[in-house]
């Protein structure tokens, strides 16, 4: 039933931009509404991932672990979502172009290097390569803690002038590490 | 001393709930500077908007805007002038025939539109103020009044917000002194009730709800320019072959379009302005 509700869910951004593009309505600037919302999606949808394992051990309630591949893998769908949109609307698949973005512009190279990081991720997210990996499929999957600060650091790189937003989830993506650290739990769960 | 007028208090402004009207121009002159393309739509010119006095978003100015209008309004002209003073906003526009200019406006961002602005060329302005030779640069102000303007509750910039020209700029006949667009006053989000645009600059030297004109000797502090030198050039003129630190400027997508097109130097106005810049490198002089 959660896991339901949370597929879907986590399929409504999707639809929703869809429905704006259907409707023209998506505002003056059509292309960037839909990488801006595709992008702040993945990102989200990262961290929120990344929230469970700490909401997890803090609340002693477990089930929320269950929906952490589906989550990741939601993400990893945003992402390239928001790829897409750059590399064909933005860029009009004009490879001069992405190439000097990717080499010469410091948040594109960070979100690119992110995207190649979550593809292993993605690809080894089914129960036959979780077995046939063994321990080295946990040792991957240590790099979606990379992922995350790339989203972040793509993020700030990114805007003009107003950090807020971003800095908002730089925030909460440093106290989902915090929360991964044991003397920093036993301590909350204590009081 | 008549401290209202010069108080803050005496930029009053109407609050209202439903939209305000816009008083109609009619009898425009029509401009030979003015281009063919085709109009970017009303509504998209004016609810993407960059004004961080009323927020980062570019929806925030039309959101907290649109429901504002000035109704007082002065601009006090200082510095190396004859003139100088306090000038209510009918003295400053009383002797001069309102002309339609249809132009590009190129954001730094790679977004631009096409708009019939409606106004006056500032040269003509600025002659009236009797400038003296020590007149080098020409220094704009916006309003600063947190009450009318939310997002100066936040430092995202430093507060008010400052332009400038060289002398030789702001005497072009392209640089226009704006009261209008679409044939209408302008709506308080994109700069009411008197703002500049300058046409073959990035949309950020177009400064917006000018109180200030000051006559000065030397290159005025820009905002934008103080709050990231690298990226945000005096100059700031439009030009494909120098790129932000962070993005390439060699092309544009206009409003409503999904397509991108090639940027042109000085946004297509070299043949206007091209010789004020004669022998500078404008990659040192962005």
């Amino acid at each position: 039933m959660l896991k339901v509700a949370i597929f879907l869910l986590s399929l409504t951004p999707a639809g929703w931009l869809a429905w704006l593009t259907l409707n023209d309505q998506l505002g003056a600037n059509p292309v960037e509404m839909l990488t801006h919302q595709s992008g702040l999606w993945a990102l989200r949808l990262l961290l929120i991932t990344l929230a469970i394992t700490p909401l997890c051990t803090l609340s002693g309630w477990h089930a929320p672990r269950r929906l952490r591949r589906m989550l990741g893998l939601y993400a990893f769908f945003y992402a390239l979502l928001h790829l897409l949109i750059y590399l064909i609307l933005d860029r009009g698949l004009y490879f001069a172009d992405i190439w000097e973005d990717i080499i010469e512009r410091p948040y594109i190279t960070v979100g690119f290097a992110t995207f190649l990081l979550l593809l292993p991720l993605a690809i080894t997210s089914n129960n036959y390569m979780m077995k046939r990996m063994g321990r080295a499929w946990k040792t991957l999957h240590q790099l979606v803690y990379l992922c995350g600060l790339g989203g972040v650091l793509h993020y700030m790189w990114l805007v003009k002038a107003d950090l807020l937003n971003p800095g908002g989830y730089l925030f909460i993506f440093l106290l989902l590490m915090l929360l991964r650290f044991k003397p920093f739990t036993t301590l909350i769960r204590r009081r | 001393m008549a401290g209202g007028l010069l108080l803050p208090s005496f930029f009053g402004h109407q609050k209202a709930e439903a939209s305000v009207t816009l008083e109609s121009y009619p009898n425009l002159k029509a401009s030979h500077f003015s281009t063919d393309e085709k109009i970017t739509t009303y509504d998209n010119a004016t609810s993407y908007c960059n004004f961080y006095e009323f927020g980062t978003g570019k929806s925030d100015p039309s959101q907290y805007a649109s429901k504002v209008k000035p109704k007082k309004w002065a601009v006090t002209v200082a510095g190396a002038c004859d003139k100088p003073g306090q000038y209510t906003l009918e003295d400053i526009l009383k002797p001069h025939a309102l002309e339609e200019r249809i132009y590009r406006l190129r954001c730094v961002e790679t977004w631009s539109m096409v708009v019939p602005w409606v106004g006056f060329p500032l040269v003509d302005l600025l002659k009236r103020f009797q400038p003296n030779s020590r007149a080098k640069y020409v220094r704009f102000e916006t309003l600063h009044d947190p009450d009318l303007m939310p997002g100066q509750n936040r430092n995202t910039l430093d507060w008010p917000y400052v332009e400038g020209l060289h002398i030789d700029e702001a005497t072009n006949p392209l640089a226009l002194v704006t009261i209008g667009m679409y044939g209408k006053e302008l709506p308080m989000q994109n700069g009411a009730p008197i703002r500049l645009v300058i046409p073959w600059k990035y949309g950020f030297k177009s400064i917006k709800s000018i109180v200030k004109i000051e006559f000065v000797e030397k290159q005025p502090k820009t905002s934008w320019n103080l709050s990231a030198p690298r990226e945000y050039g005096f100059y700031a003129n439009v030009n494909p072959t120098v790129s932000h630190p962070r993005w390439s400027q060699s092309k544009e997508r206009r409003l409503g379009a999904w397509g991108k097109q090639k940027t042109l130097p000085f946004n297509g106005y070299a043949d206007q302005v091209a010789h004020l810049y004669k022998g500078m490198d404008l990659k040192k002089y962005f």
